[in-house]
């Protein structure tokens, strides 16, 4: 990482659903507002970013990021390969001390120390054990995450295409059907935030419809997501507005 | 909305990793027979003749235990941190130290326990005199106890690197060695008719100690590895 950081752009977009066609329904004055501090009669966001930003070995990885997010809305951070995407995601998870900056999250700091129950990430590594079938590792993350209401992991593997596979080993399984049972542990887990790195990857078309149908069901329920991608097969069905970010400054 | 407890967290964790010992179960017997082997060795090199062999049996045992379980250290966060699911774990809401606790309880089961009952078999395989058996098993429930414990704490901070073997080897060694010295030294008092019960004890404040410190070490340690 020896380049010119201003070299790394990354750009972030916001998508405040409203409809299911969610990706043409950006409110990009909205986020404007949103990217310059904010109004004071602003709703408390569920995730607020002031001066986030994450340096290794005093490299600039990301940032100065300032962004906020509110329940229902999901917001895409694009970036080339190496612009920080996944550290962003990792920091915003607690998984990663910020270099500088804040996170907030319902108003409370995110420290290292205090993980709520409210943020569920979906890594580049799906999670999951390769000798056990999906739903015995959907148990374990209830057991260790909690249970969203009114959900079962029998339901949540039927939601995401996987009827008839509770019982095959996840090693039998392939990379897309692997992500779409770490899709099932998001439906599962009571989580308002979710942080998904790169879930669009291994999915068929049908994956990805689906990926979309998730986040617009989690934007509905008052949920939050931050979705990464390096762009190329992203919103499929609709055209974001992007706002383009400076993601090392 | 269930959130489960910190006792529910822990449980899921322990079951989750006994399935996942019972669905590779010929490994989980490797420490055991990796044992048996080494201990085997001795005899076929040092000739059986059975008051040389009882001389030095327990401090064969116990280095024969060491080395078993230095083996087994590995596999304790290797594949968690391999397909993510050690990240899931950090992440998790409930304490880390609590729930590394659990999973360092089932590695000590599935590794540590096998070794004490094969203990016995080794015992008697190198001539050591009956009388010192219980000695010899006392020091061992204390022991492999501290060895997982201990080892925890070295496997979380090796576990970010490739090739960490010799790293960790270097870093457990030192842990090791008095709990070695102590554990065969008991041994060693037993089986000269000299009171024993002075190292079991110290092993016994040195594994309360590490009960409470260990998981909380480990947990610190791992995430620095994992970031």
């Amino acid at each position: 990482m020896s380049h010119d950081p201003q070299r790394l752009p990354m750009s972030i977009t916001l998508a405040r659903l409203s409809r299911p066609d969610w990706g043409v329904s950006a409110r990009a004055g909205g986020f404007c507002k949103l990217m310059t501090g904010g109004e004071s009669n602003d709703p408390m966001p569920l995730l607020e970013a002031s001066g986030l930003s994450y340096s290794r070995n005093d490299e600039p990885v990301f940032g100065p990021l300032d962004f906020r997010l509110h329940a229902g809305e999901v917001l895409l951070i694009e970036g080339d390969n190496g612009s920080g995407k996944t550290t962003l995601l990792r920091v915003l998870s607690g998984l990663l001390a910020p270099g500088g900056g804040s996170i907030r999250l319902n108003g409370e700091d995110l420290t290292m120390a205090r993980l709520s129950h409210q943020v569920a990430l979906l890594g580049h590594q799906p999670g999951l054990k390769a000798d056990l079938t999906p739903l015995e590792n959907l148990d374990f993350a209830i057991g260790v995450f909690g249970l969203r209401g009114g959900i079962t992991p029998h339901l949540a593997l039927a939601s995401v295409g996987l009827e008839g596979y509770e019982e095959v080993p996840v090693r039998q399984l392939s990379a897309g059907q692997k992500k779409r049972v770490s899709l099932a542990r998001l439906l599962l887990v009571p989580a308002a935030l979710w942080l998904l790195d790169e879930p669009y990857a291994n999915l068929d078309r049908e994956g990805i419809d689906l990926v979309n149908r998730l986040l617009d069901a989690q934007a509905r329920r008052g949920g939050a997501a931050l979705v990464t991608s390096h762009g190329a097969y992203v919103f499929t069905t609709g055209s974001p507005r992007r706002l383009p970010l400076r993601a090392t400054a | 909305m269930r959130y489960g407890t910190n006792a529910s967290a822990c449980a899921a964790v322990v079951r989750r990793d006994l399935l996942l010992t019972w669905r590779r179960r010929g490994d989980a017997l490797n420490p055991a027979l990796f044992a048996i082997i080494v201990v085997v060795l001795f005899p076929l090199a040092l000739g059986p003749e059975p008051n040389q062999l009882a001389r030095i049996s327990a401090g064969i045992v116990f280095v024969a235990i060491l080395l078993a379980g230095l083996l087994a250290l590995d596999t304790l966060f290797r594949g968690d941190h391999e397909d993510g699911s050690l990240e899931q774990l950090v992440l998790s809401p409930h304490p880390l130290p609590l729930l590394l606790g659990s999973k360092i309880a089932v590695h000590w089961l599935t590794t540590g326990l096998p070794l004490i009952l094969v203990a016995p078999i080794l015992a008697e395989m190198l001539h050591l005199p009956r009388s010192t058996l219980p000695a010899l098993l006392a020091a061992l429930a204390l022991a492999t106890p501290l060895l997982s414990l201990f080892g925890a704490v070295c496997v979380a901070l090796t576990v970010g690197m490739r090739r960490s073997g010799m790293l960790l080897a270097l870093l457990v060694l030192p842990l090791y060695v008095p709990v070695l010295i102590f554990a065969a030294g008991a041994c060693n008092a037993a089986q000269s008719g000299l009171p024993f019960l002075a190292p079991l004890l110290w092993l016994g404040a040195a594994l309360a100690l590490a009960l409470v410190l260990a998981p909380m070490a480990c947990a610190a340690a791992l995430r620095i590895s994992i970031s």
